[in-house]
């Protein structure tokens, strides 16, 4: 649909963009991370792409996750996430309203090292949707101005919409003092 | 005995009531003016609405006015989900409300948790109040919580709410204390 803004933006920065793809009508833009703040600035401010709207920011977590086998007779997928397909995802959607194009930004995250430039500066409504992303993934984003947790609470450890998250386990801030089973009163605080 | 029941004498009358029927009738007057409190989180929210409007019409039970300060009110109805964040703040609301009162969980996720069985969501607002009445459902049907509002009535009546319980339980330890309290 708009690969022509796929096109202009390797050529424009080739060393920024590690590689570019196309699935289900979105064009999907592989940037590295040292060079996002970059390729952002010239999403926003070349008069040929004006995205102006930021749609939304989030992360995916590669964890467990394995292509899907054509043939049953493949060998079984390597593990998803090894050094050159790092863990983490963050994605950026934007949107050029003159020109009637989208695109998205992908920037590969290792776990070990989780962490993203920020483009709140340039589109200051992903402030928010950044500090969702680091509420639930734990992604740092470097340069966000004010980088806490949005939906949780300051007492919650860990980032729950992580794969390796235990899915119920909670953190409770109260409960009542005489319930048969207190998490808040149990030695070492596993929750429920 | 038969004089002492029929004298006029103030301090037999007053032991007197406490026996009989007489002493039924705060119960009596209690059940048929039940103020609530909706605390309305979620989409349980449109049934009580439902519940409350014209049609099946909760003030046919005396429970029409909703009070928008927990101060005034009797009867917290917890209509919706209740997560993790919100339990002090429903720990407050309840604080807030005077003695003797009741609370009502309105749909599965006040309930049990429903199926949030996850990270954000409280298995069940009775993990920080006491709950009277659930009413299961996703959402319940009106007329649950009007059965369930009938339920409440019969248990007031009977003194077997929570607080009031609370409240004989306390009397009680009291007076094996002896110490003198408020009747």
């Amino acid at each position: 649909m708009s690969q022509k803004v796929l096109d202009a933006l390797t050529a424009a920065l080739p060393h920024a963009v590690d590689r570019t793809e196309s699935s289900h009508g979105d064009e999907v833009a592989w940037i590295k991370r040292e060079s996002l703040v970059q390729v952002a600035t010239y999403l926003r401010d070349d008069p040929a792409m004006l995205f102006c709207s930021p749609v939304f920011c989030t992360c995916i977590d590669r964890l467990d996750w394995h292509p899907v086998k054509v043939n049953s007779m493949d060998p079984p997928p390597p593990k998803a996430w090894t050094e050159d397909q790092p863990r983490f995802e963050v994605c950026y959607q934007l949107r050029s309203i003159k020109h009637r194009t989208r695109i998205r930004l992908k920037i590969a995250v290792p776990e070990h090292d989780p962490r993203c430039p920020s483009l709140s500066e340039l589109w200051a409504a992903f402030n928010w949707q950044e500090r969702e992303t680091f509420d639930m993934y734990g992604i740092r984003f470097d340069g966000h101005p004010d980088l806490r947790r949005i939906y949780l609470y300051e007492e919650f450890v860990g980032y729950p919409l992580r794969k390796d998250y235990p899915k119920e386990k909670r953190q409770p801030l109260v409960r009542r003092d005489d319930l048969p089973i207190n998490p808040l009163k149990r030695d070492g605080s596993e929750g429920l | 005995m038969g004089v002492e029941l029929t004298t006029t004498r103030l301090e037999n009358a007053a032991e007197w009531a406490k026996q009989s029927k007489l002493a039924r009738i705060p119960e009596w007057g209690r059940k048929f003016s039940l103020f609530s409190y909706p605390f309305v989180t979620a989409c349980c929210g449109m049934e009580f609405m439902s519940v409350a409007a014209p049609k099946y019409d909760i003030a046919r039970f005396g429970a029409e006015f909703p009070r928008f300060s927990p101060r005034q009110s009797d009867l917290l109805m917890i209509v919706g989900t209740i997560t993790e964040k919100q339990g002090p703040a429903l720990k407050r609301v309840f604080d807030q409300m005077a003695e003797p009162k009741w609370v009502l969980a309105f749909g599965v996720c006040a309930s049990t948790g429903g199926f949030y069985q996850n990270y954000h969501a409280m298995p069940g607002a009775d993990q920080v109040i006491p709950v009277d009445v659930y009413v299961p459902g996703c959402p319940p049907r009106p007329e649950q919580v009007l059965d369930a509002l009938i339920l409440l009535m019969e248990r007031i009546q009977d003194g077997r709410g929570h607080s009031q319980l609370r409240t004989k339980r306390e009397g009680l330890i009291r007076e094996q204390a002896d110490e003198p309290g408020p009747r």
